[in-house]
């Protein structure tokens, strides 16, 4: 039991295609995703390895190219070779490995691809059914074509910043990077969605993701603010704009921090299951008779709401996390402890539901835990991670020599000429 | 961009044929289903007026005047839907929804686990209506494990998920996201565990059932800081804007209220370009400041040295200066900063479309843009209830006498 897969589960979803995986950090999730679905993605590398493998941390803290654990995340199930595609002898390469790929992902600049002559429509030339991914930081084209993005600066003109944070302080990012993760797995949707048109007609495309264009879409509520109601939504710290209100959302407790808010009308009776615990320990006597679920938020004053939360407080911090959440789960409130990354790795609905992966990394001697599975769970196919992330060219016989049957003495020629 | 490629006239939806029978509500599993409509789906959303959509019954409201069809924040995230409103706790309306199943391809909701099943609307039930029926159901925490069926919203989820506590100055309390971080996660996975299933169903002719959970989408997009903890023990620790090699890495306050822009520099060579933008001023050729490591030793003193150039100027000529020399920076955009960025109005993020009763005003396209299959939105998002007659008749074939008499049985609310 633990989850809905059967055990017999093994098809994977896309185990028939291959993926070629030009990305850096700003596209490798896009791979990860396709990886984890079953493609046979091939990593192609820098002659000497790819610069991500430099993005820390590392395993043990020791910066090395084969011990990047941003690497391992980014790349599990990835294979790897290096190519090196500026020269004349590694495009035609790549034109071979082209005929029997099915998926191109790529984050090169705008333009790159072309003045190699290597750009969609070459491409599609050699291979008609091919679905070109270009992941670039705003686009193919436009006025901030040639702009400079990283994390900060997609999640500030994506609108997320501007809602998250202290009023009294600058707008807030998330400490650790998302707007590449955001890019990579919504551009792993859209080439899905190509790949079901190309299942129907035999014909593939050109996807072009925009990392700003995808930081918006993933914080999709201010603009409607704006343009509804002249409404700018704006950062409101540990209170949370909310139909019209912005009721405290995050509370301190005894040993950290959590989610609840109040509610009323719909969801009102979830506020008086937390009024009758309280209740039942001698506390928020003043909130006994209030009827929650006949109030509207329109009629309850701002100071009224915020005298009420104040009866809450001291009765939050006389419980921890773990109290708080074991009585919502009894008493049917929504209140979810704020976890850190070690209460996520240690949680125990998440391991109940099968969610970690060991893969064995047998260069470090030891085997590491990851999260598994795409995040995805079906009766019938099979989601996951299998293997570690490669090692630099660590797949460059197998591919050249065995796939494509380049002899020996190529591959020497090859290597020396710093194509591979 | 997008609009001249609308002249070229009828160009091919990815998803042409595809049919979902969409229980989802609020954000992110009709994100999920704007998306499929937007390339051509065909989406019917099922509500019942007895329990409509939340956000139906949410602000803001056009004009500030109340109404079920009146809601921006619905309206965001449901256009290019049909709305059929049945009553599936009355047999007959039962009845209709299994119709419905029988027409689909995909059936998607998001309620509490156990929901669909008390509605008789279960997987295994759905199977025997239609036997290759493809389930997804998206949810909080799964269907299955101790804690599945903890109600609640993205809001407090993404606590759950890490994300509260990773929004946070280090010398103050977690200030999290007044936004639905999680909800934008989750949409991505689910499409592509569609698209799997109905690749499936082309091969093999085999349904299926998804699980797929906000907690577990979240996890992923943590999947560094999560291998570091197993393999290093590390926490991930708050960092407010800052960023372990970059220096300066921030929002800086510009000229006017609340207006602010996002500026990074990883590099000596960046670092160069940034002080030549800035005018070259004297302090920024001390020596603290022209190593990567020094700058981030002295990072105190450094952002009040930027932030006392950044006040004199619009947060939009100081992204211009910055980036014309080479720099990431960025104006930490608000709702209508969004409406105006010259390269989302570039790539056509937005499409003005008239609704009934909110009127004329412009809804999102998806972020990517597919060559041949571009998406679109063709119509607004649904007014309750409004396609009911138009799906029992031209989609499931019911006569119009039959239809009257649902609708006198009350089914049809």
């Amino acid at each position: 039991m633990g989850c809905i897969v059967k055990a017999e589960t093994t098809s994977s979803p896309l185990g028939r295609y291959r993926v070629l995986d030009l990305t850096d950090v700003q596209g490798l999730m896009c791979g990860k995703i396709l990886s984890e679905l079953g493609a046979d993605v091939i990593k192609i590398e820098k002659p000497g390895g790819d610069l991500s493998r430099n993005n820390g941390p590392f395993f043990h803290d020791k910066p090395h190219p084969q011990k990047s654990i941003h690497w391992f995340a980014l790349n599990a199930n990835k294979r790897s070779i290096t190519l090196n595609i500026e020269y004349k002898d590694g495009q035609e390469i790549f034109k071979k490995l082209i005929k029997a790929a099915d998926f191109i992902i790529e984050s090169l600049s705008p333009g790159y691809l072309v003045n190699l002559g290597l750009d969609y429509s070459e491409l599609s030339k050699t291979n008609p059914k091919i679905i070109l991914t270009s992941i670039t930081p705003f686009g193919q084209s436009g006025p901030y074509k040639d702009y400079k993005g990283c994390d900060i600066v997609y999640e500030a003109l994506g609108g997320f910043m501007y809602c998250s944070g202290d009023p009294d302080r600058a707008p807030l990012r998330i400490s650790v990077e998302q707007a590449y993760l955001q890019a990579g797995a919504q551009a792993a949707a859209a080439t899905m969605i190509a790949h079901y048109y190309r299942l129907q007609t035999g014909e593939g495309q050109f996807i072009d993701i925009s990392i700003h264009e995808a930081a918006v879409q993933a914080a999709q509520w201010s603009s409607f603010w704006w343009e509804g109601a002249k409404h700018l939504v704006h950062r409101a710290g540990n209170r949370a704009y909310r139909a019209g209100f912005s009721p405290r959302i995050i509370w301190p407790c005894k040993d950290g921090y959590f989610s609840w808010r109040i509610f009323v009308a719909q969801h009102g009776l979830r506020t008086k299951a937390m009024v009758d615990w309280m209740n039942s320990e001698g506390m928020g006597t003043k909130l006994k008779d209030i009827v929650w679920e006949s109030l509207d938020f329109n009629q309850v004053s701002v100071e009224q709401f915020i005298a009420w939360e104040q009866e809450f407080s001291p009765f939050f911090l006389q419980h921890t996390k773990s109290e708080l959440f074991e009585e919502a789960g009894k008493r049917g409130f929504i209140l979810f402890p704020a976890n850190d990354i070690k209460d996520i790795a240690e949680n125990r609905h998440l391991q109940a539901r099968g969610f970690w992966t060991q893969i064995e990394h047998p260069e470090l001697g030891t085997s590491l835990t990851y999260p598994g599975a795409t995040a995805i769970k079906s009766s019938e196919l099979y989601y996951g991670p299998g293997l570690r992330a490669p090692l630099i060219g660590e797949h460059n016989e197998e591919v050249y020599v065995r796939e494509m049957g380049f002899s020996k003495e190529e591959m020497a020629c090859l290597t020396e000429s710093g194509v591979i | 961009m997008r609009d001249s490629r609308r002249e070229e006239a009828l160009q091919p939806d990815a998803l042409k044929g595809v049919k979902v029978v969409d229980f989802t509500w609020v954000i992110a599993g009709p994100t999920v289903t704007r998306l499929l409509a937007a390339h051509g789906a065909t989406v019917v959303k099922v509500e019942s007026s007895r329990r409509p959509d939340m956000f139906r019954a949410y602000v803001p409201m056009a004009e500030g005047v109340p109404g079920v069809n009146r809601c921006f924040t619905f309206d965001a995230y449901n256009s290019g839907k049909y709305s059929m409103t049945i009553n599936v706790k009355t047999p007959q309306g039962l009845e209709l929804a299994n119709k419905l199943v029988r027409w689909a391809d995909i059936v998607i909701e998001s309620f509490a686990p156990g929901a669909m099943s008390a509605m008789g609307m279960s997987y295994e039930e759905l199977k025997r209506t239609k036997s290759d029926i493809i389930m997804v159901s998206l949810s909080l925490l799964g269907q299955t494990g101790p804690d599945s069926s903890r109600a609640g919203f993205g809001t407090e989820l993404q606590s759950f998920a890490g994300y509260t506590n990773l929004i946070h100055w280090p010398d103050r309390e977690p200030s999290g996201t007044g936004l639905f971080y999680t909800d934008f996660i989750v949409p991505w996975y689910v499409i592509c565990a569609i698209i799997a299933a109905l690749e499936y169903r082309q091969h093999t002719g085999k349904g299926q059932w998804i699980d797929i959970s906000q907690i577990e989408a979240g996890a992923e997009l943590l999947a560094v800081p999560i291998l570091d903890y197993m393999a290093n023990s590390r926490i991930a620790a708050p960092s407010g804007n800052r960023c372990q090699c970059a220096a300066p890495h921030g929002a800086y306050r510009c000229q006017e209220n609340d207006r602010w822009c996002a500026i990074a520099v990883f590099t000596n060579q960046e670092w160069q370009l940034f002080t030549n933008a800035i005018g070259d001023p004297a302090w920024a050729k001390e020596a603290r400041f022209t190593t990567s490591l020094g700058r981030k030793q002295h990072e105190d003193e450094l952002d009040k040295l930027i932030e006392a150039w950044t006040t004199n100027y619009p947060a939009e000529v100081i992204m211009s200066k910055i980036q014309a020399a080479g720099v990431a920076a960025g104006i930490v955009a608000n709702g209508k900063d969004i409406h105006n960025d010259p390269q989302l109005k570039h790539r056509g993020h937005f499409k003005l479309l008239n609704h009934k009763e909110i009127g004329l005003h412009s809804y999102e396209l998806p972020s990517w843009r597919l060559s041949k299959t571009p998406a679109d939105i063709r119509m607004p998002s649904p007014c309750l209830g409004e396609h009911t007659h138009y799906v029992a008749t031209e989609i499931l074939g019911i006569s119009d006498t039959e239809f009257i008499e649902l609708m006198q049985a009350k089914v049809l609310e």
